[in-house]
């Protein structure tokens, strides 16, 4: 295996968040950070191939060792007790921020029809949404928007992977 | 009419209403308001009778239905030429039921994605996260608000001895005795109880001043309460030192 190689396989078994290709620039400073993404995809391609439990897959802008997914049962067993999933209301919550962000709790409550505080709130909490800042606007309300989290939890690369929000059109058209 | 269907399904009256719409294979572009609202109302009237927390904004929604039946059932307003002609008083909703559509689909896009400690797992440090805080909160006392306040207050009301009600009490008390008593033994011992302000004499009345003089300190910014998590014990602490 050549060296640099391995040097990425390490480093990626070593980290605990996702590993960006700039901090593998940081390790591998003699090394173009082409030459790691084309390394990164060899690896990714070299675990598949082995088709053994771990995987490698970009989210949240970086790389990181992850399960399989068809092996969640069994890790389920080990980890059992923090099925920390999210409700309807929150998905739903969540889904208005992800494709809408960054925008403010009435936009949401307007879209969802109901008063969205206390799932904006268990999102909050879960880090998986974030305060962006103030709208300059009468009463400065607050702004939402998604975080690094959203994508790692989501088994997002970034924003721009998340499926297109079906728009009014398509579902006129279906409606037709 | 009955109809079986577990009511806590409904995300919020828009929810509903697409559940009715579907349910009775209408199009949504041409919603027959009258059929609608009546099943609408008849699906509130029955959250009523089953004595369920009936949100406001489904009483929102049964209003703007009522409007737009009695706005299709009058006449077109004549010589106004402001407005466009022949618009649909059921356009907005659609518009808002479409949109509602759409992201309650992505909501269940995003649940069937492979996520992280449902589907995949890595390597140990989400637990690891989760231990500091847990340890976090265990030390870090939080600030409570009036609510939990009232509900530590609605749990001391809820021990007291029935009897007890019934008893005269003809002892005097006023919230300014409680305040200052309150003050004095903050400054005494640093820190206070919410329970050990009470002592062992629970009867209404002391509880009752007790609470008030809290709320008014907490008015006033002389004292904080602060509560170690959910249903610990509520901790007072002057707000200003010496």
């Amino acid at each position: 295996m050549e060296e640099k190689i391995a040097i990425i396989e390490a480093l990626l078994f070593a980290s605990e968040a996702p590993l960006t290709v700039e901090q593998i620039v940081l390790a591998l400073s003699d090394t173009e950070k082409k030459e790691i993404v084309s390394l990164l995809e060899g690896l990714i391609r070299e675990y598949d191939a082995r088709g053994g439990g771990i995987c490698l897959r970009e989210v949240a802008g970086g790389f990181q060792f992850r399960t399989r997914t068809d092996l969640a049962p069994w890790l389920r067993k080990l980890k059992a007790g923090r099925p920390a999933l999210l409700s309807p209301a929150a998905l739903e919550t969540l889904a208005v921020v992800a494709y809408r962000q960054p925008l403010v709790k009435a936009e949401i409550d307007r879209i969802r029809g109901v008063d969205a505080s206390g799932a904006l709130k268990g999102l909050l909490d879960k880090k998986i949404v974030r305060i962006v800042g103030r709208k300059d606007v009468p009463g400065k309300p607050i702004i939402y928007g998604t975080t690094r989290k959203f994508l790692e939890v989501f088994n997002l690369k970034d924003l721009s992977e998340l499926p297109t929000l079906r728009e009014l059109k398509d579902l006129q058209e279906q409606q037709e | 009419m009955s109809y079986e269907i577990k009511l806590d399904v409904f995300e919020g009256p828009l929810d509903l209403l697409l559940y009715l719409i579907r349910k009775n294979e209408i199009d949504i572009y041409n919603i027959p308001i009258a059929l609608i609202t009546e099943q609408y109302l008849s699906y509130l009237e029955m959250m009523r009778s089953l004595n369920l927390d009936l949100a406001g904004e489904y009483l929102v929604l049964a209003s703007t239905l009522i409007h737009i039946k009695s706005k299709l059932l009058l006449p077109p307003a004549e010589g106004d030429g402001e407005e466009e002609e022949g618009e649909d008083p059921r356009a907005e909703l659609v518009q808002q039921l479409l949109e509602y559509q759409a992201f309650k689909e992505a909501a269940l896009n995003l649940d069937a994605r492979p996520l992280l400690e449902r589907d995949v797992f890595t390597r140990g440090a989400a637990s690891e996260e989760e231990q500091t805080t847990a340890a976090e909160a265990d030390d870090a006392p939080i600030e409570v608000d009036i609510f939990e306040l009232v509900t530590a207050f609605r749990r001391i009301i809820a021990g007291l001895d029935r009897r007890e009600e019934l008893e005269i009490d003809m002892e005097k008390m006023s919230l300014t005795d409680r305040i200052n008593e309150i003050l004095e033994r903050l400054s005494e011992e640093g820190q206070i109880a919410f329970s050990d302000l009470l002592g062992d004499r629970t009867d209404r009345k002391r509880i009752i001043y007790t609470f008030l003089a809290i709320l008014e300190l907490m008015k006033l910014r002389m004292v904080r309460a602060y509560q170690s998590g959910p249903f610990g014990a509520i901790r007072l602490f002057p707000a200003v030192e010496g």
